[in-house]
Formats: C-alpha cells, sequence, structure tokens
C-alpha cells in the first residue's frame, strides 16, 4: 500500500501563535486514520494545513506529488474532501443542491452518484427538496458526509465529526466512514476528540499535545496505553 | 417535517414546499395588489394604460436592481455606478449603430461588451477593496461613477442623441385600452433576460457554484469552487443586466443623455431595498412594484407632478428603511440549532 | 478639526497667504481661490459627519441646493442682505439636517449612503416642480452680484469662522463624545453617550456647513441658483474632499477642499483631457486610483506624509 499523504516538518502558526510544529504524519491508501488531542491541539489546524485553508510551511505530499497551489478550491480539486468543523453546510440551499455542489469538481452525470449516495444514507432520498437549515444537527453532519461523498475523492478529511452529536449519531456516523472504508477503499484522515469513537474505526492513531506530535500507533496499542487512557479515553 | 418558514417567493434559491409558500403573508399581500390592478385595469382604460406603462417602467428599474442585488449578494459592494455603466453601455449600443449595426445586432454586441467590461471592473477594481470597510467599497464606485459619467461625456458630448426604438410607435388596442408596444417589450426584454438569468443559477452547475460563493465563500471553496472567480462572474452578469435596463429604458426617454440612468438608479435603490437587499426575486418585483406605484401616483394625483418622482421615490426608500430594513423578501434564515 | 490647535505657525502662515494672495492673483485665480474657500466649508462640515461621527452621506450636495436657493429667493424677492442670507442658510440647512438626522440613526453604513444619494438625486427636482416658488429649470436670480474679490474674501471669512467653531466644538466634549461614536458606537453608549443626540448634531451641524458652502456657491455662478449646478456630482465631490480630509486637521481639510476644487480646474488645461468633461474623467481616475494604489486611501496618505515630515 502507498502513501497518499506525506507530512513532513509541516509548521503553521496563526500570527505569533504556532499552532502546529513539526508534524510528521502518513496515511496509506485505504487506510482510516486518526488524529486525537483535546481542544486547542491543532488537530483542525492540521487538517486545515492538508487542505490550504490555513498557511503553512514544511513539506505535504500528496498522492506522490507536493502540492503546490495552495488554496482550498485547489486541494478540492486534486480529490481531497474536507468536511469543516461546522460542517459548511449551505443551510439556505436544498439538500440535493448540497449533494450537487459536492460533484462540483466532476464531470458527466450524477445518477449514479446520488444511488451511491442514497445506498450511505437512504434517509437523504426524501429530503432531497428541503432546504438544509432546517434538518437537525445531526442530519446536517450527515449530509455534509454525504456531500464529501458526492466528490469521489481520494483522501476524506473530517474534522470532529462527532462534534454535539448524541451518542447514537456518533455510533452511526462511524459506522458508516468504517462503510465507506470496507466497500470502496475509501482512505480516511479524522480528527476528533471522542477518541473511543475514533480508536474504534481507525486502524492507527496520531495524538496531538499543543501542536506536536506526541504518540503514534497502531489504535489497540494506543488503547492499551495508560496515558491515552487516562487522559483522551477517561478510564 | 416543520414548514420551512423561508422566504418563499424566491425560486430563485430552489427551494421547496410550495404549500409553505401560499401562506407567506407577503405573496399574500402580492396577491391582492395583483388583484386589485386587474380589477382597476378591467374597470378603467386610463387605469390599465397607467399600469402597463408602470409595469414596463417598473421592469427596468427591477433589471437594474437585479444588478445591483447580485453585485451586493457576491461582494457585498453596493455599486454606485452601476446606473453610469448601465448608460454607457447604451451610448455602446448607439454607436454600433452609428457604424451600421442593426438594432439587434447592436443589442447582441452590446450586452457581450457590457459583460466583458463589467469583469474587468471588478478585477481591476474592485477584488482590491472588496475586504475593506463599506466607504472605502463606497469611494470606489463613487469615483467610477464619476469617472464613467466623464468618459462619457468626454466622448460622445452631453447633448442629445436619437436612437431608434426598436419596437415603434405602433399600440396594440384591447377592448378600448392603448397599449403601446414599447411598454410590451420594455417588459418582455427584461422579464426574459430575469428569467435566463433565474434558470441559470437554478439550473446549471455554473449557476449553483456562484450562490454558493455568494452565499458562504468559506464552504464554496472546499467543494471546490472557485470563489473569486464566480465573484468576478456575477459582476459581468450584473452589468449585462444593467445594459438590458439602459437600452431598454432609453426609448422611454425621447432622446439619449447622460443622465439617463441617474434617476433611475434611485429607483433601482428603492426597489433593491423594498425587495430586501440580498434577494434577486424581490428586487424584479420591488421594481415592478415601484414602477406601477409611481406612475398611478402620478397620473392620478394631480398635486404630484412627474417632477416629484423622485421625491416620492425617496419618501418610499426612507420608509421602507425605517419600517422593514430588510424588504418585503428579506432574509429569514431557518437555522435549527 | 483634530483637538490638538494647529501649530501657531501654520496658522499664522496660512492666514498671511491667505490675506496676501487676493494682490497677487489675478482675478481669474483668485475665483479659483474662492472656489476652494467654498470647498473648505463644506468639505470640513461633511467631514465632520464622516470623519467624526462615521456616517456616511452623499447627499449633501442637497443642504447645498437648499441654502444655495435661500440665498438666490431671499435676495430676489427681499433683497435681503447676502450675508444675513447665509447665516439663514446655516439656520435653515442646520434644522433640516438635524430632521434628517433622526431617521439616518437607524440606518448602517451602506443603506444610510443609499439614501442620501436619493436625497441628492431628489432635492434638484423640487425647483422643477414647485417652478413659480422656485424658479423651475431656469433657477433663481438674486438681486445683487457680487465681485470676486468680494467672494474670495466672504468664503475665506466663512472658513476661519467656521473652522474656529468646529475647533471649539470638537474640543470639549462632543468632540470626545462623537469620536468615540465612530470607534466604537456599543462602548460609546456604555460610557453614558448619548448617541442619538451626537450623532443627530453631527447631521445637523454638517448640513448647515453645506448651506453656507452652497449659499456662497450660488453667488459664485453670478448669483444664479439653478437645478443643474446642484447635480449628483457635487454631492460625490463632497464626499470625495471628505475622504481625502481624512480626520479633519487643518491641512487635511485644505487638503480636501483644493483636491475637490482645483483638480477639476486644473485638468481643463491638460491637453487631449482638456476638455470640459474631460476633468471629470481625471477626477474620478485620480479617486479610483487613490484607493487602489494606498492601502489607508487617502487618510493613509497623510500619515505617510506627515510621517516623512518628522523623519
Amino acid at each position: 500500500m502507498s502513501a497518499l499523504l506525506e507530512l513532513e516538518g509541516v509548521e503553521a502558526r496563526y500570527g505569533p501563535v504556532t499552532a502546529l510544529r513539526g508534524v510528521d504524519l502518513r496515511v496509506d491508501e485505504g487506510e482510516v486514520v486518526a488524529v486525537l488531542g483535546a481542544n486547542g491541539a491543532g488537530k483542525t489546524t492540521l487538517l486545515r494545513a492538508i487542505s490550504s485553508t490555513v498557511r503553512r510551511s514544511g513539506g505535504i505530499r500528496f498522492g506522490g506529488n507536493e502540492i503546490r497551489r495552495r488554496s482550498p478550491e485547489a486541494a478540492a480539486r486534486l480529490g481531497i474532501a474536507h468536511v469543516p468543523e461546522g460542517r459548511g453546510t449551505f443551510v439556505e440551499l436544498t439538500v440535493a443542491e448540497n449533494l450537487r455542489l459536492g460533484a462540483y469538481t466532476r464531470r458527466g452525470p450524477l445518477k449514479d452518484d446520488f444511488a451511491r449516495v442514497h445506498s450511505y444514507f437512504p434517509w437523504l432520498e426524501d429530503r432531497a427538496r428541503q432546504q438544509a437549515g432546517t434538518l437537525s444537527g445531526g442530519e446536517q453532519q450527515m449530509l455534509a458526509l454525504a456531500r464529501a461523498v458526492m466528490q469521489r475523492p481520494r483522501l476524506f478529511l473530517l474534522d470532529e465529526p462527532s462534534l454535539g452529536l448524541a451518542p447514537l449519531l456518533v455510533a452511526e456516523i462511524f459506522r458508516i466512514v468504517a462503510e465507506l472504508n470496507e466497500r470502496e477503499g475509501a482512505t480516511v484522515l479524522v480528527a476528533e476528540q471522542n477518541a473511543n469513537a475514533a480508536l474504534q474505526t481507525a486502524g492507527r492513531a496520531y495524538v496531538l499535545e499543543v501542536g506536536r506530535v506526541v504518540l503514534s500507533g497502531g489504535s489497540d496499542d494506543l488503547r492499551a496505553d495508560d496515558s491515552v487512557r487516562r487522559t483522551y479515553l477517561g478510564y | 417535517m416543520a414548514s420551512v418558514e423561508s422566504s418563499p417567493l424566491n425560486e430563485l434559491r430552489g427551494r421547496s414546499g410550495p404549500l409553505g409558500a401560499a401562506l407567506d403573508p407577503v405573496v399574500l399581500l402580492l396577491v391582492a395588489a395583483a388583484i386589485a390592478l386587474l380589477v382597476g385595469c378591467l374597470r378603467s382604460a386610463f387605469f390599465a394604460q397607467l399600469t402597463v406603462e408602470g409595469l414596463g417602467l417598473g421592469a427596468v428599474y427591477g433589471g437594474l436592481a437585479l444588478a445591483l442585488v447580485l453585485v451586493y449578494r457576491a461582494t457585498h459592494v453596493i455599486n454606485f455606478a452601476q446606473g453610469e455603466l448601465a448608460m454607457a453601455t447604451t451610448y455602446v449600443a448607439y454607436q454600433l449603430m452609428q457604424w451600421g449595426f442593426s438594432y439587434w445586432e447592436a443589442f447582441v454586441a452590446t450586452l457581450a461588451i457590457a459583460f466583458v467590461l463589467g469583469t474587468v471592473l471588478q478585477l481591476a477594481v474592485i477584488r482590491p477593496v472588496q475586504h475593506r470597510s463599506v466607504i472605502a467599497a463606497v469611494i470606489v464606485t463613487v469615483g467610477l461613477f464619476i469617472l464613467i459619467d466623464g468618459v462619457v461625456n468626454w466622448i460622445w458630448g452631453g447633448n442629445f442623441k436619437f436612437m431608434r426604438s426598436p419596437f415603434g410607435t405602433a399600440s396594440f388596442r384591447v377592448g378600448g385600452v392603448t397599449i403601446q408596444h414599447l411598454y410590451v417589450g420594455m417588459i418582455g426584454v427584461v422579464l426574459a433576460c430575469v428569467v435566463l438569468v433565474w434558470a441559470l443559477f437554478r439550473f446549471t452547475k455554473l449557476g449553483l457554484g456562484m450562490r454558493a460563493a455568494a452565499l458562504r465563500p468559506a464552504a464554496a471553496a472546499f467543494v471546490g469552487v472557485r470563489v473569486e472567480w464566480m465573484l468576478t462572474l456575477g459582476w459581468g452578469l450584473a452589468a449585462v443586466l444593467g445594459a438590458v435596463a439602459g437600452l431598454m429604458a432609453e426609448p422611454s426617454q425621447l432622446f439619449l443623455t447622460p443622465t439617463l440612468m441617474q434617476q433611475i438608479l434611485v429607483y433601482a435603490f428603492a426597489a433593491a431595498v423594498l425587495g430586501g437587499l440580498e434577494s434577486p426575486a424581490g428586487a424584479v418585483v420591488g421594481g415592478l412594484a415601484i414602477g406601477v406605484f409611481l406612475t398611478l401616483v402620478v397620473g392620478y394625483v394631480s398635486a404630484i407632478g412627474a417632477e416629484l418622482q423622485l421625491p416620492v421615490a425617496f419618501a418610499v426608500l426612507l420608509a421602507i428603511l425605517l419600517v422593514k430594513p430588510s424588504g418585503l423578501f428579506g432574509k429569514r434564515e431557518v437555522k435549527r440549532v | 478639526m483634530s483637538t490638538r490647535l494647529p501649530a501657531l505657525g501654520s496658522l499664522v502662515v496660512v492666514a498671511a497667504v491667505l490675506s496676501a494672495l487676493p494682490f497677487t492673483l489675478s482675478d481669474y485665480h483668485v475665483a479659483l481661490a474662492a472656489q476652494v474657500g467654498i470647498f473648505f466649508v463644506g468639505v470640513l462640515g461633511l467631514n465632520i459627519l464622516t470623519g467624526y461621527s462615521g456616517q456616511i452621506s452623499i447627499g449633501h450636495g442637497a443642504f447645498m441646493a437648499i441654502g444655495g436657493y435661500t440665498t438666490a429667493i431671499m435676495s430676489r424677492d427681499h433683497h435681503t442682505n447676502l450675508v444675513l442670507t447665509m447665516v439663514m442658510a446655516f439656520a435653515i440647512c442646520f434644522a433640516l439636517g438635524l430632521i434628517l438626522g433622526l431617521p439616518a440613526l437607524r440606518l448602517s453604513g451602506v443603506y444610510l449612503a443609499l439614501l442620501t444619494f436619493a436625497l441628492a438625486v431628489s432635492v434638484p427636482q423640487l425647483p422643477l416642480q414647485y417652478s413659480t416658488f422656485l424658479g423651475g429649470s431656469g433657477g433663481v436670480q438674486s438681486s445683487t452680484t457680487v465681485s470676486n474679490v468680494w467672494l474670495y474674501a466672504a468664503a475665506w471669512t466663512c472658513s476661519a469662522i467656521l473652522f474656529a467653531l468646529a475647533w471649539l466644538v470638537l474640543r470639549g466634549r462632543t468632540g470626545r463624545a462623537l469620536r468615540a461614536v465612530r470607534d466604537s458606537e456599543i462602548a460609546a453608549t456604555a460610557s453614558g453617550v448619548s448617541l442619538p443626540l451626537y450623532k443627530t448634531f453631527a447631521f445637523g451641524i454638517s448640513a448647515a456647513y453645506a448651506g453656507v458652502a452652497g449659499s456662497l456657491f450660488v453667488l459664485a455662478t453670478n448669483g444664479f441658483a439653478q437645478p443643474t449646478e446642484f447635480s449628483v456630482t457635487l454631492s460625490l465631490q463632497l464626499l470625495i474632499g471628505a475622504a481625502v480630509a481624512g480626520l479633519g486637521s487643518l491641512w487635511g481639510v485644505l487638503a480636501g477642499a483644493a483636491f475637490v476644487g482645483l483638480l477639476p480646474q486644473v485638468s481643463t488645461s491638460v491637453p487631449v483631457i482638456g476638455s470640459a468633461h474631460g476633468r471629470d474623467v481625471v477626477f474620478g481616475a485620480m479617486v479610483v486610483l487613490v484607493m487602489l494604489v494606498l492601502p489607508g486611501g487617502f487618510a493613509g496618505l497623510f500619515d505617510r506624509l506627515r510621517a516623512l515630515g518628522r523623519a
């Protein structure tokens, strides 16, 4: 399995504050990798650095090539689907329009894609003409993920998909992520505070603290690790 | 699911819920007004004539208002020079006709030129100030106003020019009412353009991208929409609409002068505000409403002559801004937390 | 009007130059200098509104029209002393400005700009409708006309008086309140500043100044008040002048007045562009260019020049 995403010594700052320091990271094709950490650890910044939403220094290789054109639009065209914190749904548009936007960078007919998306999110089909803003928080999160699925990306970047969701929905979202990975070999990098849910779906994980990678390894190993258990898993 | 409480007349946003739409108070108001107008037309030939004239002029106001709204939605800038730009493109058409093109050839060519002008202006002049303060954007568009006005005066001079009207001076006679071809033409052409623009936004990927870029630029970038280019396109499209408005306005004045659009800009502002600055449908409906309102008022109230239309429009604008600044179709976002 | 009194030196220099000018310039140039003086008054007033209380108005040409017509009509019908008409213009426009200031309270930036633009275009229509009283498109002619030197003296004397008035008003509580309003309305209200009072006052006083400028303006055109003289462009010029003036130091306002008063005239002598309308091209282009090239707009230009001066 080849590396789809490689980060080397990536740094990012917001004004005088350094949010990421010397981060090395790797995601292979077909993997689900988690990035764990508390609030403010730099998880969101990491994803933003990958999708070029924030300025960064250091090397980022995607599919073997250095990412040159640094804008979120360019990242999307490369095949990176970033589902941001807060979902980024177009609340003023309908569900169907949100999905169509997901496929913005693709050419050709979308019928098959709609079918595909509905196979993961069957309830969306009935809501096609509903204004996205009238969906509940959990439903909007699902919609955001569905939009990413429409994009047929090479890499999913999911920023805290469980935020604000009831446990049942959290389980559902991660189940769908797992299904995406199994059925289509989707490569996913998910940033999460909810380490429990993330470690159940991801094969590997990195732990970020104050912008630095302090720990990394297989999910089972991390779950067994004492410090991780105490700090992030709560027992 | 609970009923959708958003601005329902907005087919431009492709929302659902025709049932919800029928119950909105604003829609009811408009339907009532339309019925009242219809009744008036049936009962009085004079009323009917005024209404048609009002709708014709109103279509022009609405067209320019739509241009203003498109620009505002995309870049959050009120383009004070929108009217002058429309006037300038009308002069371009005039010149093309002087050089031998037929009216409709000149019309199409002018629209293309207007598109280019609009995009160039946005790229050169507006992009740098888009993200700065309100007053910076106001001053730049004010400067453009003066510049464009000066250029037109310089090239063509300020005296009257005569443009052949595409609709001639003939009229229809329908049941005792004389309806000039001109007004029907104005309504037809402007509304045709509006419908085309609506279709662009509703049905095409590009239109969806433009809407997304205007609504949520950050989120749009995440799906690969080239946000800055969408904004530029918005300006180009607005310039085209302005050109149409100018070209349709000209036959209703006797001559072409550089002051063609200055008053119309005020009516367009009033229409845009009436409709809600972010509502394309509102701008068009607002324009029609203001056109009909002003024409009827001038026709029936003898104390108010044609020259007072502007002060009346000012009063209307003031009233709207005081009572309901978000306009009739003002965006009421529906968000569930 | 920064509250520091402009260095005594600056004042003396400016006063001396102004007193000497009429003796050294040709009549034509005296007329030009008078124009600058007229715009000084107008820009000063508008600057109090935009620079100080942060409200945008593209409609002060309307107040100039009102002031100008006041002078013309009072002179034509009652042969009133011209200076007295200017005082009347001040009072009438102050009242009207206060009245307009009230609804303006509820409007933010862009909406206020829209409304005042509509005002600027609407007011010149009134004489056309009420032509018996207001003279229609033919205009109103005052019964006396003045020489360029008189105009020069009147314009700059008014400028001096009104500048002093503005300085006095703004150095005290009012000035602090207005600056607080501009910088943060919320903080100002929280500190007990009565927002409506000061914002309305700013409107009133700026309108009053525009009224006086309008009186002088009409006198400058042979005492003839006509709707076409008070087109939208006049309001736009005032706004540009106020923007150039930045935060209203003496030099800022002078620069703004000079820019707006002189540039259109001066560009007449530039070849190719030199027709009457060419000057609008130059003026408009310059405005756009300055805003594009300078990050701080016109105000930024002054900060830089001042910094250079200190270096």
